[in-house]
């Protein structure tokens, strides 16, 4: 679950860790306003989260109100790589001499957090990665241990920062780990930390992801989850409880079980279709989740066909079939066709259940896809 | 043969009394596994299907020689009954449950550096011999005795190749889902390793997904490391980068590591066929039998 800039830096801010001074905007006049209390030069930056911002155009300084009112209206409502700004966050420009990487993050493959440092900060970094690696120092950490003083020295020197703001700056990537524990990030980055004209050490952007399955735990976090969705299938699935991600695709796919699930999305590609999302319905499914899915895909507007795919397990196919047979009867007219496949546990007793009025039946999974994306296909033509 | 798992693997479940525990518990039984002890705080005493339940791991162990548990304990408190389990020395401890946070699962991680204890999971299926011993949730009908051993990220894409594999009459030495989480216990490797040294396996299916490099470096494995036939499937070809899809480590990062294509070619370069389809899966281990 990423946060918001705003929320991150709110968040850093609280730490401790010198943030410049901001004002969330979600209208011109507000934007204005905050300018006033700021001063300039002010940062208008789009508040999406989209990788390159400011490439991209959702990042802009304003020098004086004129500009200020300009950048506002360009950037507020802008579509940004698919997504709509809905609120800028103004902040006061900060002259810098010089800019760093700073992140924290989980290594999955050492099974430890690592903490990263860089002099080529303010630009990607995963650029910097694959280029020119030895450009990042790293230092793992114990998480047994948790971390020691020294560890964030260490790896500040190593990076070769500037020896008169290397404290501050060690003392900033310190903070970091400690947000990073306290609030199950998965990771946290800041890029750029500014280093002023006056040498001061400012952390001009925020960059915070929270580890999902620990949101029972952060409660706060969790309330915050809820502003930050950015799709409205993507909030219904949260309420839901589903695991969805939206693609840009037509042939919409159910599930369970994310494999098989991952399997079904490529298959529909592999055979010439298009899938318009990922939806895993998970274990022991019942008739009522069944319908929640079915509601989720329907609800789409870019699908034209359904393909509903279950391996029971724990989930058992007479449970799917007549979840399935009620959603269906509620329409007088089926919205999109619908081909299900049934295996495993009771998958026979389900096939029978299945009303195929309502909807198509495979046996196999290749031949449910094929028959969704050509079902798909006749919508389009 | 078979491994990790077999007749005589004595099995402690623990969280035996909460829903799934109690579920799967009696499921494993039915199938033949010897289950032989439950252990839930609070609830020392007590019975479920038979099964002498205890307060402590270490009670059961000690009153009914349990050497793996199979923890069917909801997230918060999973970590905790998996510590539990490392700390009192079992051979094997299969984690069942998903949603436990990373930050727990990297400081079981590091416990697991200090023991001899293995780790199957969290957020996995568990594992089964067929025939002989089950620990977890696989569904045991679907599984019969034979010669390919099969180790996976995921539940249902296992079933979905046991039942291609099935249909051709192609029976299996041991299935183990490794788990969907970005930390885990057991590895490609240790799976691969195992089935490498296991005189009954004649072929082995690698089912892995996006995110990590668990993957390429099990492709490394393989490549320099094992003369028994590998086939390979990766699922999530059409995952966007940055989407969590599903599993907590199924993402491909911002800058492109952990995709599918990383994954197959790395397979394809050690040898291993990948197939397009579950079918064609089949396909190949067929040719290899």
């Amino acid at each position: 679950m990423k946060l918001h800039e705003h929320q991150a830096k709110t968040i850093f801010a609280d730490a401790g860790i010198p943030v410049p001074d901001s004002r969330l905007a979600t209208t011109v006049d507000e934007a204005l306003d905050a300018v006033d209390e700021i001063g300039y030069p002010a940062a208008i930056k789009a508040q999406v989260h989209v990788g390159g911002r400011g490439k991209a155009g959702g990042i802009k300084i304003a020098t004086d109100r004129e500009e200020a009112e300009e950048y506002a209206e360009e950037i507020l409502g802008m579509d940004l790589k698919g997504y709509t700004v809905d609120s800028v966050l103004v902040e006061q420009g900060v002259d810098f001499v010089d800019e760093l990487y700073v992140g924290v993050t989980m290594d999955r493959g050492e099974g430890k957090p690592v903490l990263m440092v860089s002099t080529e900060g303010g630009v990607n970094i995963e650029e910097v990665a694959e280029e020119n690696p030895d450009a990042i120092a790293r230092e793992h950490v114990d998480p047994a241990f948790g971390l020691h003083p020294y560890q964030a020295r260490k790896v500040v020197y190593e990076a070769g920062v500037d020896a008169d703001v290397a404290l501050d700056v060690a003392s900033i990537l310190s903070t970091l780990y400690d947000l990073y524990e306290e609030n199950d990030a998965s990771e946290i980055e800041v890029n750029p930390v500014m280093i002023t004209s006056d040498r001061d050490v400012v952390a001009a952007d925020a960059v915070m992801n929270i580890d999902e399955d620990a949101l029972f735990r952060q409660p706060e976090l969790a309330e915050m989850a809820q502003e930050s969705y950015e799709d409205d299938l993507e909030r219904k699935a949260g309420e839901y409880g589903f695991d969805y991600v939206r693609l840009s695709g037509n042939v919409g796919i159910i599930g369970n079980g994310a494999g098989l699930v991952m399997t079904t999305l490529d298959l529909v590609d592999y055979y010439g279709g298009a899938p318009a999302n990922f939806l895993d319905i998970g274990g022991g499914a019942k008739a009522e989740r069944v319908t929640q899915a079915l509601d989720m895909v329907f609800s789409d507007e870019n699908v034209d066909a359904v393909v509903f795919n279950i391996f029971g397990g724990i989930t058992r196919g007479d449970e799917v079939a007549k979840g399935i047979n009620e959603a269906l009867e509620q329409f007088d007219e089926i919205p999109k066709k619908v081909v299900v496949r049934l295996a495993g546990t009771n998958a026979e007793e389900g096939m029978e259940i299945l009303n195929t009025d309502l909807v198509e039946v495979e046996k196999t999974l290749e031949d449910a896809v094929q028959r969704a994306v050509k079902n798909a296909e006749e919508v389009t033509q | 043969m078979s491994i990790f798992v077999d007749d005589d693997t004595r099995v402690v479940v623990q969280g035996i009394t909460g829903g799934e525990g109690k579920f799967h518990a009696g499921q494993m039984i039915e199938y033949g596994t010897n289950v032989v002890a439950g252990a839930v705080p609070g609830k020392g005493g007590q019975e479920v299907d038979g099964v002498p339940v205890y307060d402590t791991v270490d009670e059961a162990v000690e009153a009914e020689d349990a050497d793996a548990s199979v923890v069917f304990v909801p997230p918060a408190f999973a970590a905790d009954a998996v510590f539990e389990a490392l700390d009192t020395d079992l051979d094997l401890a299969v984690a069942i449950t998903e949603g436990i946070p990373t930050q727990d699962m990297a400081k079981v991680n590091k416990r697991l550096t200090e023991t001899d204890t293995r780790l199957i999971g969290p957020n996995c299926p568990g594992i089964i011999t067929p025939g002989e011993a089950k620990l977890g949730i696989l569904p045991g009908n679907i599984f019969s005795d034979g010669n390919v051993g099969l180790v996976s990220r995921s539940g249902t894409l296992t079933y979905q190749v046991v039942d291609n594999l099935t249909e051709r009459g192609i029976g299996q030495t041991t299935a183990i889902g490794i788990g969907g989480d970005p930390i885990i216990g057991t590895s490609f490797i240790d799976a691969l390793d195992a089935f490498e040294a296991d005189p009954e396996t004649d072929a082995v299916v690698m089912c892995g997904e996006i995110g990590g490099e668990d993957e390429e470096q099990a492709a490394r494995f393989i490549g320099e490391h094992m003369d028994t036939p590998v086939a390979g499937f990766i699922a999530g070809r059409t995952a966007p980068p940055g989407k969590r899809m599903g599993h907590a480590g199924a993402i491909v990062s911002g800058s492109g590591t952990g995709t599918a294509q990383s994954k197959i070619d790395a397979l394809n370069d050690a040898g291993v066929p990948v197939g397009d389809t579950p079918e064609e899966v089949a396909d190949h281990v067929e040719e290899f039998l």
